[in-house]
């Protein structure tokens, strides 16, 4: 029965649902617990946001307090999931990633195809991501593009509280290593979440809102700035199709080709820096392979070259925003 | 007090030894033919210590290694033939002939691979550890490591998780003396690596890796203490390799005949085997026979080697994922 809960319940309530369902899913990161080892409570914290809160007392052991090891505890994670267990590793903010890159890129990733397609590396490693918060530069970043780029990792980025249980549930069964990318911003928002456990399968894109005159494509947070250009463009009499392609790995190319086919345009909106993200490569899908339905030149929305700055007004400008968004419809649509 | 050995654990460690010797001699042979490609870093010189260590492992027991890794594998239990075939990237090799000399894995006998990340290795043992710990199957990982990735952050991060989370994991530093080309004496900060358990918690012990017993003694404390869920050890071997770094490496930042000196001096398996003859009752005759046979064993690996198939362009793309 589906009730209104945030997207952060969504996500405890999946880890909780799976951790019940199967022992062998164990979960480590800093303060994922809080308080081991000090003379006040436990579970202090349950995360930094909160978001693992509850879960110690129903499973106890199997939630881990680490040191602020990321490459040491990463990699134990991933170790772990050769070895027969399912561990899911909190990176508490993707931007960390620096410190244990090896461990996801050059271990998890590489196993299976190495060792001949001997090794099963079932690890999901859950990483906040997205900026709005004030986090400044290493608090802040979209890196899901670098990931995508990694044959061997599947990559996802919910959207949506429905969406980030069903898509957790499905990465914790998984039997690849899979980045969890969940946007701090989205942590509070509210939605519809059956209480039964379900799954979402990876590389199916959800067609959030129906249109005929553009095709929008946008992951994550950016998924709602786009239908907020969509509800104030619909007003002026013109039909926005808005595409969460919800997993960048796999990839969904069908449902957004098709899309195209009808609308003949495409904007994409990607929170990530412009050089080599999800927008550039979304384009170039597009330019090969649905050259002769384009009726105009691909825009792309994205952040700006530059890192993501702490000031409010400056942070505000570099997310790619419902206005640019909708600029960027017009003249695709305005274009000839 | 150490476990005495039997006459066949001896024979055992025999075989074993030299199984390593004669296959890296046979790939130093093959490589400079031309026959192997790629990089290749051979563990001559330093059986005693894989041996030691693997003599006592359960085959639930995982092992993680690094860039010299076939004497460890071949230590836990790891095919020869396979590993021969994988070594020339052929499609019979333990992984099909997509690793190669540094990735050389076979999850079902506990090697979780050779690695060619330096310190790649402990974070990953720690957690095979954790598996072990969680299940309950007094398990234990090992993971061995250079003096090289004795100084890379990753194995410190690993040392202290290791204590923190009170694993059953044993750091095996094989300290031969250099990193690639660059001396340990001018790269780790202090004067012995075994110093810097103490850092991490945990008991620490040099040992003296061209010793087999000391090996096996210094490992069998180390554990029993894993398996009986009191944490991690680290132990130092102290050991030469016989080759370069890599074949090709002219190893001109060793002084001359350093390695003549070392085979002829201080051997391991002559030094295990003239110790066995003289005071554990194994006969030369026993070993005679194993060497025969080992001899078998590497022209059998090289000659499956040579004559397998390579992979096909139908390879090229698969087990990247389990399903995608």
């Amino acid at each position: 029965m589906a009730r209104r809960i945030t997207y952060m319940q969504a996500i405890n309530e999946a880890l909780d649902q799976e951790m019940a369902r199967d022992e062998s899913v164990i979960i480590m990161g800093e303060d994922v617990v809080g308080g081991s080892g000090s003379d006040g409570e436990m579970d202090a914290w349950g995360g930094v946001l909160g978001v693992t809160k509850g879960l110690y007392g129903k499973y106890g052991d199997r939630i881990m307090d680490t040191p602020i090891s990321e490459a040491g505890f990463v990699g134990a994670a991933v170790g772990a999931a050769t070895a027969g267990m399912r561990p899911v590793c909190e990176l508490m903010f993707i931007d960390f990633v620096g410190v244990c890159f090896d461990q996801i890129y050059n271990q998890a990733a590489k196993f299976r195809y190495m060792f001949g397609g001997k090794a099963e590396t079932p690890v999901v490693i859950r990483t906040m991501i997205g900026a709005g918060f004030r986090a400044a530069a290493q608090h802040s970043q979209c890196l899901y593009p670098m990931f995508t780029a990694v044959p061997g990792l599947k990559v996802v980025v919910p959207s949506s509280p429905y969406d980030v249980k069903g898509l957790l549930i499905q990465a914790i069964r998984d039997n690849d290593p899979v980045i969890f990318c969940e946007h701090k911003v989205l942590y509070t928002m509210e939605g519809d979440v059956p209480e039964e456990s379900y799954t979402i399968p990876f590389g199916e894109a959800n067609v959030v809102r129906e249109g005929d005159d553009i095709t929008i494509i946008a992951l994550g947070r950016m998924v709602h700035q786009a239908l907020a250009a969509a509800t104030t463009l619909a007003k002026d009499g013109i039909s926005c199709e808005v595409i969460d392609p919800r997993t960048t790995s796999p990839f969904d190319e069908d449902t957004i080709l098709e899309s195209i086919e009808n609308t003949g345009r495409a904007v994409i909106v990607d929170e990530a820096t412009p050089r080599c993200n999800m927008a550039t490569d979304i384009s170039a899908l597009i330019g090969r392979k649905a050259f002769g339905d384009l009726k105009a030149p691909i825009e792309m929305v994205t952040a700006p070259h530059t890192p993501v700055p702490f000031n409010g007004t400056l942070e505000d400008l570099y997310i790619p925003s419902p206005a640019a968004i909708e600029a960027a419809v017009r003249q695709t649509v305005e274009y000839a | 007090m150490a476990e005495v050995l039997s006459v066949e654990d001896l024979l055992d460690a025999y075989r074993t030894m030299k199984t390593i010797r004669e296959f890296e001699d046979r790939v130093h042979v093959e490589f400079a033919k031309g026959g192997i490609p790629g990089f290749v870093h051979l563990y001559a010189g330093e059986e005693a210590s894989a041996t030691g260590v693997g003599l006592q492992l359960r085959n639930d027991d995982q092992l993680a290694s690094n860039h010299r890794g076939h004497g460890h594998c071949i230590a836990k239990g790891v095919e020869v033939k396979g590993m021969m075939a994988e070594i020339y990237g052929k499609k019979t090799g333990t992984c099909h002939g997509k690793g190669g000399s540094m990735h050389i894995a076979d999850l079902d006998a506990g090697m979780m691979g050779a690695n060619g990340i330096v310190g790649g290795g402990p974070p990953l043992a720690c957690g095979a550890a954790l598996a072990a710990k969680m299940k309950g199957t007094g398990g234990l990982a090992v993971v061995f490591c250079g003096d090289g990735a004795s100084n890379q952050g990753t194995t410190f991060e690993a040392m202290n998780l290791a204590t923190v989370w009170k694993l059953p994991v044993v750091f095996v530093f094989e300290n031969n003396g250099y990193a690639e080309a660059t001396d340990a004496r001018f790269s780790v900060s202090c004067k012995d690596i075994a110093d810097r358990a103490i850092g991490f918690g945990m008991p620490g012990q040099i040992v003296d890796g061209h010793d087999f017993f000391a090996v096996h003694d210094a490992f069998e404390t180390a554990a029993a203490r894993a398996r009986a869920g009191d944490g991690p050890s680290l132990l130092e071997h102290k050991l030469d390799r016989f080759f370069g770094h890599f074949e090709g490496d002219n190893q001109n930042y060793r002084p001359k005949d350093e390695v003549k000196r070392l085979r002829e001096d201080i051997c391991c398996i002559k030094r295990f085997a003239a110790e066995v003859t003289n005071s554990h009752g194994v006969s030369a005759e026993q070993l005679n026979e194993i060497d025969e046979e080992i001899a078998v064993l590497i022209d059998d690996a090289v000659a499956f080697a040579e004559n397998s198939p390579e992979p096909g362009p139908e390879d090229l793309m698969t087990d990247v994922y389990i399903n995608y």
